[in-house]
């Protein structure tokens, strides 16, 4: 799953450990999410998207490749 | 959001208290274990009042520790959780089999002494700190 969690982050001049604090997880977490490495639950991504204040589908795209007819 | 907000971070503060408490539980553990084991040999020559206390001391100190673990674990978020939890797996699923396996050796005459379980608890010991770390690797 990728994710626009840095890109958001870097518009507001958030730290990792700032937004870590504010969606209350651990700064080792954001890191990750950040990286890919980690898929966040769907309660963390609902929370994500009303700090940020947009859709969860803006922030968290499916890697899952369309096939165009 | 400022760094003062970042430093009193609840989850953070939570977190630290959570280690606090299964640190002291842990060590009071090993502590009352340590008593119950040397005592009665040591202290009080075999007295099965103060041994019978000793050893329940024991057991009810090593139950608030799994309670501190358990209000540990729950305090993590959702990835410190998965690391810790298939870490304990791990750890649970190598003792088990390695376990029953080492306890086998002796039946068989595959070796002369008597397995131990200390062994095994140092094995799953091992087990569960290694796959801590390669758990936070992955993630990293």
């Amino acid at each position: 799953m990728k994710n626009r969690l840095k890109v958001l982050r870097a518009e507001r001049d958030w730290t990792q450990a700032q937004l870590a604090s504010a969606l209350n997880v651990s700064r080792q977490t954001i890191n990750a999410i950040e990286k890919g490495k980690f898929d966040p639950s769907l309660p963390l991504a609902f929370k994500a998207a009303r700090l940020f204040d947009l859709a969860i589908e803006e922030i968290f795209q499916d890697q899952v490749e369309t096939v165009e007819n | 959001m400022s760094k003062q907000e970042c430093d009193n971070s609840s989850y953070q503060t939570k977190n630290n208290a959570n280690t606090i408490t299964l640190r002291n539980w842990t060590i009071s553990w090993v502590v009352s274990m340590a008593i119950a084991a040397f005592a009665p040999k040591f202290i009080w020559d075999f007295n099965t009042v103060l041994t019978m206390i000793a050893v329940l001391i024991n057991l009810a100190v090593g139950f608030k520790m799994l309670v501190a673990n358990r209000d540990y674990l729950r305090g993590l978020d959702e990835m410190q959780r998965i690391i810790l939890l298939e870490a304990m797996a791990l750890a649970l699923g190598v003792g088990l089999v390695v376990g029953l396996s080492y306890e086998l050796l002796e039946d068989i005459k595959l070796i002369t002494y008597q397995p131990e379980i200390p062994h095994i608890v140092f094995l799953m010991v091992i087990t569960y700190g290694l796959a801590v770390i390669s758990g936070h690797r992955k993630y990293q």
